[in-house]
């Protein structure tokens, strides 16, 4: 099953001891075990605190950001063959959030993970956009795709959310969380379609027949990054139906690959080699 | 092996690619796939199911060698019988029932009985739990997933009862199967194109669990990709690679 070509999967999470669940190892595993049969070459993942353990998951405390985000580079560390990794922070704690992001980065990360703490546009999402910006960070941000009510334990986002955020900080690339990872993916394309800081992901457990095709024929290859999130077996058909929906071998290996290391900081990915 | 879930025609809350038959026929030959039982994607929204019926069998009869009608039955129409006599005779190889749909509760006698005459008649009952996520399901699309105290009951119905369940997760499977008797769990297949696979690894758990022997295989063609169960196949750990699983060719009659 293993592919010549490089494959990032720009959307992963690892579990640990303390987020509330006793196989977390074996799932963490398991996604290493599935990379190695879809031939992953990086996976860039963060940890989302203590996953409702001891805060919310989308609202984690900074004292659970932290020790997420120290585990998480403990594990990244751990295997710098095939993990980069996220900082998570929570922007509801400005400083906190700030300090997490230098600290991460001197630590090794390659990106800042924004959850469901705070409506996208909110201005409290400034000072991390613009810290990312000096850093040259891109940004994942969980998105439900149209947002037409509150749900709970989130305060969601979707993609217009998003795109006025990215328009006030256009020097930082956002990649848009899980375009099948529920609701609507129809109104996310249209939403972000003239905010080209916004690359949305392919991940979520959605397998629509039609997301991909709409994506690329409304964003272009050059915008889309396959990823996986939590079903690995959906990403595995996503990678699929890209091979069977006419793409040339440079469109490929844009959504393989090349958007992904065009995004994160030069030399994140040495395994890959350089973009042609 | 067969598609036991696949359907042709117009989806009411989006636009799908190309969902016609001969595009079927294709996508099953790329698949690997020999045929498929297929329903009319329409017909749960319409009241009466005989129009939609007479639209399968026609868009199928081009290609019946790999195109399988699993029409509508309802069982609170006037003269269900004679129209579950008539499919049959036509050659339906499962029949199609959406109790969600049609507001039907768990203990609703209808479908107890719908359940016991396609025993009797030797096609399998179809139920599907559901068309797309509920995160995306349009506010007209009022009708929830198919639960498990209406699966439980239709299995307990009577010894002859034979369900496909299509679009099942993890939970509803397990609250299902632990739910019913030996002989109940046997009267029941699944399939599992909406089943997790790595990391969580719900579909290996499953094959652990209740066996390979209550699966079946299901794309739902043309709502989602054909190649999502093929993709939980491949990634099983190496222990569970190749499960026995039961190609729903063999319950012809």
């Amino acid at each position: 099953m293993s592919e010549p070509t490089p494959l990032i999967d720009a959307h992963a999470h690892f579990y640990h001891e303390e987020s509330g669940r006793a196989d977390w190892r074996r799932v963490n595993d398991a996604r290493m075990r599935a990379g190695e049969a879809m031939g992953l070459t990086y996976h860039v993942v963060s940890v989302l605190g203590s996953y409702g353990h001891r805060s919310p998951t989308y609202f984690p405390s900074p004292d659970d950001v932290t020790r997420g985000n120290d585990v998480m580079r403990g594990m990244a560390d751990a295997d710098r063959e095939r993990v980069r990794w996220y900082v998570t922070v929570n922007p509801n704690h400005t400083a906190h959030a700030l300090a997490e992001i230098e600290r991460g980065v001197a630590a090794g990360a390659v990106g800042v993970k924004l959850l469901a703490s705070r409506r996208a546009d909110d201005a409290l999402n400034d000072p991390i956009c613009q810290l990312a910006a000096e850093h040259g960070l891109p940004i994942l941000h969980h998105i439900w795709q149209h947002r037409t009510r509150e749900w709970p334990n989130q305060e969601i986002s979707d993609g217009a959310d998003l795109a006025r955020l990215a328009a006030r900080h256009p020097r930082v690339s956002f990649i848009l969380a899980h375009l099948g990872g529920g609701g609507d993916w129809a109104h996310t394309l249209p939403a972000v379609l003239d905010t080209p800081n916004i690359h949305p992901d392919l991940s979520g457990s959605g397998v629509d027949r039609g997301m991909i095709d709409a994506a690329l024929a409304t964003l272009g290859a050059r915008r889309v990054l396959w990823a996986c999130d939590l079903t690995m077996e959906t990403g595995l058909a996503k990678l699929r139906a890209l091979e069977v929906i006419g793409l040339t071998s440079d469109e490929m290996a844009d959504v393989r690959w090349r958007n992904a290391a065009r995004l994160f900081p030069a030399g994140t990915f040495p395994r890959c080699g350089a973009i042609a | 092996m067969i598609d036991c879930a696949a359907y042709i025609g117009s989806f009411p809350f989006r636009q799908l690619p190309h969902p016609d038959p001969d595009v079927l026929v294709r996508v099953l030959a790329r698949e690997g796939l020999s045929g498929a039982w297929v329903g009319w994607l329409p017909a749960p929204w319409q009241r009466d199911p005989l129009a939609a019926n007479d639209a399968l069998f026609a868009a199928l009869d081009p290609h019946r060698q790999t195109l399988h009608p699993a029409p509508v039955v309802r069982p609170d129409w006037p003269r269900w019988e004679q129209t579950l006599r008539d499919v049959v005779d036509r050659g339906a190889r499962a029949i199609r029932a959406y109790p969600m749909h049609w507001g039907m509760g768990p203990h609703d006698q209808s479908m107890h009985r719908l359940a016991l005459a396609c025993g009797e008649a030797g096609v399998p009952l179809v139920l599907t739990v559901r068309f797309e996520d509920l995160r995306q399901r349009s506010s007209l699309d009022v009708a929830g997933d198919l639960t498990g105290p209406h699966l439980r009951a239709l299995a307990r119905a009577g010894e002859r009862v034979h369900l496909v369940v299509t679009g099942a997760g993890k939970e509803l499977l397990e609250e299902t199967h632990w739910g019913l008797t030996p002989d109940e769990q046997r009267r029941v297949h699944w399939d599992f194109a909406w089943i997790w696979g790595p990391p969580e690894d719900h579909f290996a758990h499953l094959l652990r669990t209740i066996g390979a022997e209550r699966f079946v295989y299901g794309t739902h063609w043309p709502l989602r990709l054909t190649q999502n169960s093929r993709a939980n196949l491949e990634l099983l750990p190496d222990e569970l690679r190749n499960p026995p699983i039961v190609d729903a060719a063999s319950f012809a009659r």
